[in-house]
C-alpha cells in the first residue's frame, strides 16, 4: 500500500465516521443509546482499573520481608503458611476431583445415550451442584466432614469440601474439550477395529488435554480464591500441618487469612499487600486457563483449516 | 484369516465392561453429592424449624439467639437477602445489558478482545478482594455522603452488583451474538439506525437469553457471602432505611457458625435450608428459561 | 456378469499377490474373482422410524472394485457402514436381514466387532488423520491389535506407505504431524493407515468428494492397484469415476438397489429406466 493509499484510506475512514455522527445528531433517540451503551462499558471498565489501581497501589509498600516470614505472628502477620497451606489443599482437592470429574465427562460424552434418563439426572445434579454457594457447601461440609464424619475442623475436611466445590467445573470443561474433539477421529479409530477404551484413552483425550488442563487451571483459581466454604471447614489456624496429624490439624487458607487480616481492621497495609497477592495469584491462573482453552479451540480445529 | 466369531479375547471385554462401569460411578458421584448434600441439609434443618415454629421462624423478626429464651426470627434476612439482591439487579443489571450491547455492537474488534479480557478478570477477583475493596472505598464514601457509619444495604447492593457484572455481561453477549444478522439487516432495510436496530430489533429477539443472565445474576447475589458480610454492617433487624444496616442470610450463616451451639448452630443451618430452597428455585427457573430459549429460523 | 475361467488366485497364488511389485500388477489384465466376500441378504436398515435401506440384495466378489452410485440420500453409504458394523455407533439404527462375510454372519450379538473391523478396514469421505505424526497414524492400527516390536512397525509402516505410493513423498518426515499434509496426502495416508492391520475388504466412502483433481487421480490408480490385493468396495458421487476403475456398479435410489451388474453393462445398457434417467443426468 502505498503512502497515498493510506492517506486516501485514512480521509475515507473520517469521513465516514463525521457521515455516521450526522446522522446520530439527527436522531437524538439514536445518539442516547449509543451514549448509554459507551458509558456502561466505560463504567464496568472503569470499576475494575479503579479497583485494580488501588489495590496495586496500596498493596506494593507493604509488600516486604516480613509478609513472607516462614512462621506467622501477629507482628510479622506473613502470609506463607497461609499460601503453603492454599498449595496443599489445591493440590489434593485437584487428586480428588479431577479422576472423578474427567471420569463423569468421559461418562457423560462417550458411553451415554444422550436420550437416556441416567443421563438426565446426572446432567441435572451436576447443574444444580454448580449453582449451590459457597456458603452452603461451607454449612454441609460444616456438618458432615466436620461433625459427622469427626473429622474436626481439619485440612482434610476442607479439601474435601472444596472437591466438591469444583467437582462441577471439571466436569463442564472436560465434557467441553471431549465434545470439540471432532467424530472423524473416534470413526478412524473404530473403523480401525481399536474398542472404546482404547479410542478414548490414545485418541480422544490426548486430543482434549489442553481444554481440561484449562479446567483444572480454573479450579485452582476457585479454590485459591475461595473462603466462605473452607472457613469452618479447614478453620483458621495461620500454620502449616506436619506430623502425625498432618491431614486433621485444622488450616488457615490465603483467602481466609485475607478476611480476618481485614475484617480485624488493624492492618490496613497488610491487608492491601495480602489482597494484592491473592488477586494477582488469581487473575495468572485465569489467564493460563484461558490460554490452554484457545490451544484446544486451535487444536481441534487445525484439520479443518489445513483442507 | 482367523475368525471373527470367538469374542477375541475375554480380558479386553471385561476390561471395557469395567472401565464403563468405573466411569458411571465417576458420573453418578455428583447425583450422590446433591443427594447427600439435601439429606444433611434438610435432616438437621426441618426438625430445627419445626421446634422453633414454621411461622415463628420465616415470619419472626426478632432474631436473639443469646436471649433466655432466645428467638430464631429470620424475616430480616430474607428480607436482607432480597433487599440487596434487588438493589445488585437494579444498578448491575442495566450496565451489564448495555455494557454486553457495547461488547457486541459498538465495539472495534481491539476493543472488544481488551473488554472480554476486563471482564473475565472481574470474573476471577476472589470474593474477599471485592469485599476488603467495597470496606475501604464503597463504605467510607456511603459514610460521608450521608453522614452514617457507611456499612449498609446501599454499600452491600453496590458491591453485589459490581460483582455479578461479568455473569450478566458475558451470558449476555452470548445471547446477543447469536441473533441472527437477518434480523439487524431487516430493520436497517427499513430505514432504522443502527442504534434503532440493535435496541428495537436484535436485543428484543435476545431477550430470553438476556432474562437468564439477570436469573443467573440474582442466584450469585443472593448466594455471595464473603464480600457481603464486610460491607452490610450485619445487624439483624429489619431493614428501615438502605443507608442502614443490615443482615442477609449468607452473612448471618457466617457471622454466628463460629460460636454457635445447639439449636443456635441448627437454626443457622434451617437459615441454609431457607437459602438452599431460594437457590433451587432461582436454578430451576434457569434452567426452564434456558431449554425453552428462542430457536432462531435455521440454526 | 463377467465369468473368467482364470481366477487371480490361479495366476498368482494369494499370498503372492499380497508382496506384488508396482509393474507386475497393472500388466495382468484384471481377472475377476468367483469367490464372494460379501453377501448381503434381505437387509432393512431403520433409522428410528425412517427406512433407509429396503430389501437389500447383493453379493461382493473377492478381488474387484465394486461401486455403489445413486443421488444422496439414496442408502449407498449407509449400506456400506453395514459391512464393517460403523452403524452400531448410531443409536436409533437397526438392521434386520443377513450380511454375511465368507459365508459368516457379520450382524450377530456374538461377533467381535474390533475384530470385524480389522478385516473390513474403512476410509472415510473427509481425511480425518488422527492429530499425531505420520508414523503414529500408520501404526495405530497393528499396535491396537497388540503389535509391540518397533522392527516390525518400521517394516511395516514402511511397506504400507509404499503400497500407498506415499512414502517418497514423507519418508524423512515420518515424525511430522500428519495434519501438517496436503489433502491428497492425507488421504492416501488414511488409506495406508487402513491396509496397516492388513483387511480383507476395504470400504471407501466418496474418498475423492474432498479432493482436487490431481489428488483424486492418484488416488483411483492407487485403489486400482490394491484390488488384487484386496476387495474394494466404494460409494461414489462421480459417475465418470465409477465407470474408470470399477468391475461392478450398484445404483440406488431411495434406500433401494436398482440395478447391480457389471460397470461395463450398466453404463451401457441399463436395464431399468430409473437407471438410465440417472446416468443420463436427468436427475440426482
Amino acid at each position: 500500500m502505498t503512502a497515498a493509499d493510506q492517506h486516501a484510506l485514512r480521509r475515507e475512514r473520517a469521513l465516514r465516521k463525521r457521515l455516521e455522527w450526522r446522522i446520530l445528531l439527527k436522531h437524538p433517540a439514536s445518539l442516547l443509546m449509543r451514549l448509554a451503551a459507551y458509558t456502561a462499558a466505560f463504567l464496568t471498565v472503569g470499576v475494575l482499573l479503579y479497583l485494580l489501581v488501588h489495590n496495586i497501589v496500596r498493596g506494593i509498600p507493604h509488600l516486604n520481608g516480613n509478609l513472607f516470614a516462614w512462621k506467622y505472628s501477629s507482628e510479622n502477620l506473613s502470609l506463607v503458611p497461609a499460601l503453603i497451606n492454599t498449595l496443599i489443599m489445591t493440590a489434593l482437592a485437584l487428586l480428588l476431583a479431577v479422576p472423578i470429574g474427567v471420569g463423569a465427562a468421559i461418562y457423560l460424552v462417550e458411553y451415554s445415550q444422550q436420550t437416556s434418563k441416567i443421563i438426565r439426572v446426572i446432567r441435572l445434579t451436576t447443574e444444580t451442584l454448580a449453582g449451590i454457594p459457597s456458603i452452603v457447601y461451607g454449612l454441609f461440609g460444616s456438618l458432615f466432614f466436620v461433625r459427622f464424619l469427626g473429622w474436626g475442623m481439619s485440612l482434610i475436611a476442607g479439601t474435601c469440601t472444596m472437591a466438591i466445590v469444583i467437582l462441577p467445573l471439571v466436569i463442564r470443561s472436560t465434557e467441553e474439550a471431549l465434545l470439540a474433539v471432532p467424530d472423524a477421529w473416534r470413526e478412524a479409530s473404530y473403523a480401525l477395529g481399536a474398542g472404546k477404551l482404547r479410542t478414548v484413552f490414545t485418541v480422544v483425550l490426548p486430543a482434549a488435554i489442553p481444554g481440561i488442563l484449562a479446567g483444572i487451571i480454573l479450579a485452582t483459581g476457585r479454590i485459591v480464591g475461595e473462603s466462605a466454604a473452607v472457613m469452618y471447614t479447614a478453620g483458621s489456624v495461620a500454620e502449616i500441618p506436619s506430623g502425625r496429624n498432618f491431614f486433621r490439624d485444622p488450616v488457615r487458607t490465603l483467602a481466609v487469612h485475607m478476611y480476618i487480616l481485614s475484617s480485624e481492621g488493624l492492618h490496613p497495609g497488610s491487608s492491601y499487600a495480602t489482597g494484592l497477592v491473592l488477586m494477582v495469584m488469581v487473575l495468572i491462573l485465569n489467564t493460563l486457563s484461558r490460554y490452554f482453552a484457545k490451544r484446544l479451540r486451535t487444536k481441534a480445529g487445525q484439520k479443518d483449516a489445513n483442507e | 484369516m482367523n475368525a471373527i466369531r470367538k469374542p477375541q479375547v475375554r480380558r479386553v471385554r471385561i476390561k471395557e465392561l469395567l472401565m464403563k462401569i468405573i466411569f458411571l460411578s465417576a458420573a453418578l458421584f455428583s447425583t450422590a453429592a446433591v443427594l447427600i448434600i439435601c439429606l444433611f441439609l434438610f435432616a438437621r434443618g426441618i426438625p430445627a424449624i419445626n421446634e422453633i415454629g414454621w411461622l415463628n421462624f420465616l415470619t419472626g423478626t426478632r432474631w436473639k439467639p443469646s436471649d433466655v429464651p432466645p428467638s430464631f426470627g429470620i424475616l430480616p434476612m430474607i428480607v436482607g437477602s432480597v433487599y440487596a439482591t434487588g438493589l445488585a439487579i437494579a444498578m448491575g443489571g442495566p450496565v451489564g445489558i448495555l455494557a454486553a450491547i457495547f461488547i457486541s455492537k459498538f465495539s472495534p474488534p481491539k476493543i472488544r478482545r481488551f473488554i472480554n479480557a476486563a471482564v473475565g478478570l472481574m470474573a476471577g477477583i476472589p470474593s474477599v478482594v471485592y469485599g476488603y475493596f467495597g470496606m475501604v472505598v464503597i463504605v467510607p464514601a456511603i459514610g460521608n455522603a450521608f453522614g452514617v457509619s457507611g456499612a449498609s444495604l446501599l454499600a452491600a447492593g453496590i458491591m453485589l452488583a459490581i460483582m455479578i457484572l461479568p455473569t450478566i455481561i458475558q451470558l449476555s453477549v452470548s445471547a446477543i451474538d447469536a441473533v441472527p444478522a437477518t434480523y439487524y439487516e431487516g430493520a436497517l432495510a427499513v430505514g432504522a439506525t443502527h442504534e434503532q436496530s440493535v435496541f428495537r430489533v436484535v436485543v428484543p429477539a435476545a431477550r430470553s437469553g438476556v432474562l437468564s443472565a439477570i436469573i443467573l445474576g440474582v442466584g450469585r447475589a443472593i448466594g455471595e457471602t464473603m464480600a457481603v458480610t464486610m460491607v452490610i454492617g450485619n445487624q439483624a433487624v429489619m431493614p428501615d432505611s438502605l443507608i442502614h444496616g443490615a443482615r442477609t442470610m449468607t452473612t448471618n450463616i457466617i457471622t454466628e457458625m463460629g460460636y454457635a451451639v445447639d439449636l443456635h448452630y441448627d437454626a443457622l443451618i434451617a437459615t441454609g435450608v431457607v437459602l438452599f430452597v431460594f437457590i433451587l428455585i432461582i436454578n430451576f427457573s434457569f434452567s426452564i428459561l434456558k431449554n425453552r430459549g428462542i430457536k432462531y429460523d435455521g440454526s | 456378469m463377467m465369468n473368467q475361467e482364470i481366477t487371480m488366485e490361479e495366476i498368482l497364488g494369494h499370498d503372492v499377490a499380497r508382496d506384488f511389485t508396482d509393474e507386475a500388477v497393472l500388466d495382468i489384465p484384471a481377472p475377476l474373482s468367483d469367490k464372494i466376500a460379501f453377501e448381503i441378504r434381505d437387509v432393512d436398515l431403520f433409522y428410528g422410524d425412517f427406512q433407509a435401506l429396503k430389501n437389500v440384495n447383493m453379493d461382493i466378489r473377492q478381488n474387484a472394485i465394486t461401486t455403489f452410485i445413486g443421488p444422496s440420500g439414496c442408502g449407498k453409504s449407509t449400506l456400506l457402514r453395514c459391512l464393517n458394523r460403523m452403524n452400531d455407533l448410531i443409536e436409533s439404527c437397526r438392521v434386520e436381514g443377513t450380511i454375511s462375510l465368507y459365508g459368516e454372519n457379520i450382524g450377530g450379538n456374538n461377533i467381535d466387532v474390533n475384530m470385524l473391523r480389522k478385516r473390513v478396514g474403512m476410509v472415510f469421505q473427509k481425511p480425518n488423520p488422527f492429530p499425531m505424526s505420520i508414523y503414529d497414524n500408520i501404526a495405530y492400527g497393528p499396535r491396537t491389535h497388540g503389535m509391540r516390536s518397533r522392527a516390525k512397525l518400521d517394516d511395516l509402516v514402511e511397506s504400507v506407505l509404499r503400497e500407498a505410493v506415499l512414502w517418497d513423498e514423507v519418508k524423512d518426515s515420518l515424525r511430522k504431524s500428519a495434519l501438517a499434509l496436503s489433502g491428497g496426502q492425507q488421504q492416501r495416508l488414511c488409506i495406508a493407515r487402513a491396509l496397516a492391520v492388513r483387511p480383507d475388504v476395504l470400504l471407501l466412502d466418496e474418498p475423492t468428494s474432498a479432493l482436487d483433481p490431481i489428488s483424486t487421480s492418484k488416488i483411483e490408480d492407487l485403489v486400482m492397484r490394491l484390488k488384487s490385493t484386496y476387495t474394494i468396495v466404494m460409494v461414489t458421487h462421480n459417475m465418470q469415476q465409477a465407470v474408470r476403475i470399477s468391475d461392478e456398479t450398484a445404483f440406488f435410489l431411495l434406500g433401494e438397489v436398482i440395478e447391480m451388474t457389471d460397470t461395463k453393462s450398466l453404463f451401457a445398457m441399463p436395464t431399468d429406466r430409473r437407471t438410465e434417467a440417472y446416468i443420463t443426468g436427468r436427475f440426482g
